[in-house]
């Protein structure tokens, strides 16, 4: 057992990213089975900037997994495929009740990626290991996609309060 | 998970072990800590209502502490099965101790949202063999 947050090595920082990748496919793929799931005549009646908004999270999910594969590549290490998270998402997926769950899920989505990342920063920081990709590099990669994901939350949260 | 709750998680998996209170010692060796640090920590748990120590016996969980060990070995349970079953480490064990100080029980939930995990979960977990008895491993391909 490991007691306090530090990542001490490469192998330790490939994995995390890797959990990243998958945290990142998991939100894309909610979001993409989100929008099926609605009967049609709720998909054509659901909001515009609800519908908008599960665009965006899938295209930024999709932007940060390339930004964590570029990473992991150098690393020498590979990612599990998307199709395949796809398919374990599918397997497990019960849909939201309405358009307020599925918001709920997307801020579930957003806030758990934003506390992965900051966690991970956080560990990185703690460490004074050397690993073979540039740290500074790797931290400024995950500080940006932490901050989309702390805006992403945001823009939930107030779609979520307008429609109260 | 931080380190409170993997010393809960700790004193749960001994008190099953030891079949009675869970010793300082066997504390020290499972989170690879001193007793010094064990005994500190324990008090503070004391303090918080979390577990009763005894002089010379070991600590003992109370039910609330029991409820988040119970939590916290959950926690654990996804990280290993995530490991084994999506990320096909070989090693997953050893991993999942690395890592879990790492992953916040959010991120876990999230995980969760992807692996098949038995409704008994976490009282599957075998302390000895340090992973669930029900966990089907795929074949490495780490």
């Amino acid at each position: 057992m490991s007691l306090g947050q530090r990542v001490s090595s490469d192998h330790q920082l490939t994995r995390l990213l890797q959990i990243g990748v998958v945290l990142e496919e998991v939100v894309e793929s909610r979001a993409d089975h989100h929008l099926e799931s609605l009967p049609d005549s709720e998909r054509e009646e659901i909001d515009e900037e609800v519908r908008e908004l599960l665009e965006e999270a899938t295209e930024e999910s999709a932007q940060h997994r390339e930004r964590l594969e570029t990473l992991i590549d150098e690393l020498d290490a590979e990612t599990v495929p998307y199709e395949e998270i796809n398919r374990l998402v599918s397997d497990r997926y019960g849909p939201p009740e309405d358009t307020d769950g599925i918001l709920y899920d997307q801020l579930c989505n957003e806030e758990t990626a934003y506390k992965f990342y900051d966690d991970l920063i956080e560990a990185i920081d703690a460490s004074e290991a050397d690993f073979s990709v540039d740290r500074g590099r790797v931290l400024g990669t995950l500080r940006s996609i932490r901050a989309e994901e702390r805006e992403g939350a945001q823009e939930v949260t107030e779609v979520m309060e307008r429609r109260e | 998970m931080n380190t409170a709750d993997q010393y809960l998680k700790a004193v749960y998996l001994a008190q099953r072990i030891e079949d009675g209170p869970a010793s300082t010692g066997t504390l020290a060796d499972m989170l690879e800590v001193s007793p010094a640090s064990v005994n500190e920590m324990i008090g503070k748990l004391e303090d918080r209502g979390l577990l009763d120590h005894e002089k010379y016996k070991g600590a003992r969980l109370t039910d609330e502490g029991i409820e988040r060990a119970h939590q916290a070995l959950q926690t654990y349970c996804i990280i290993e099965r995530f490991l084994a079953n999506v990320l096909e480490v070989e090693e997953f064990r050893e991993e999942a101790r690395a890592l879990e100080s790492v992953i916040d029980d959010t991120v876990a939930q999230r995980l969760d949202t992807i692996i098949d995990r038995p409704e008994q979960c976490p009282d599957c977990f075998d302390p000895d063999a340090d992973y669930c008895k029900l966990l089907e491993i795929c074949g490495p391909a780490d």
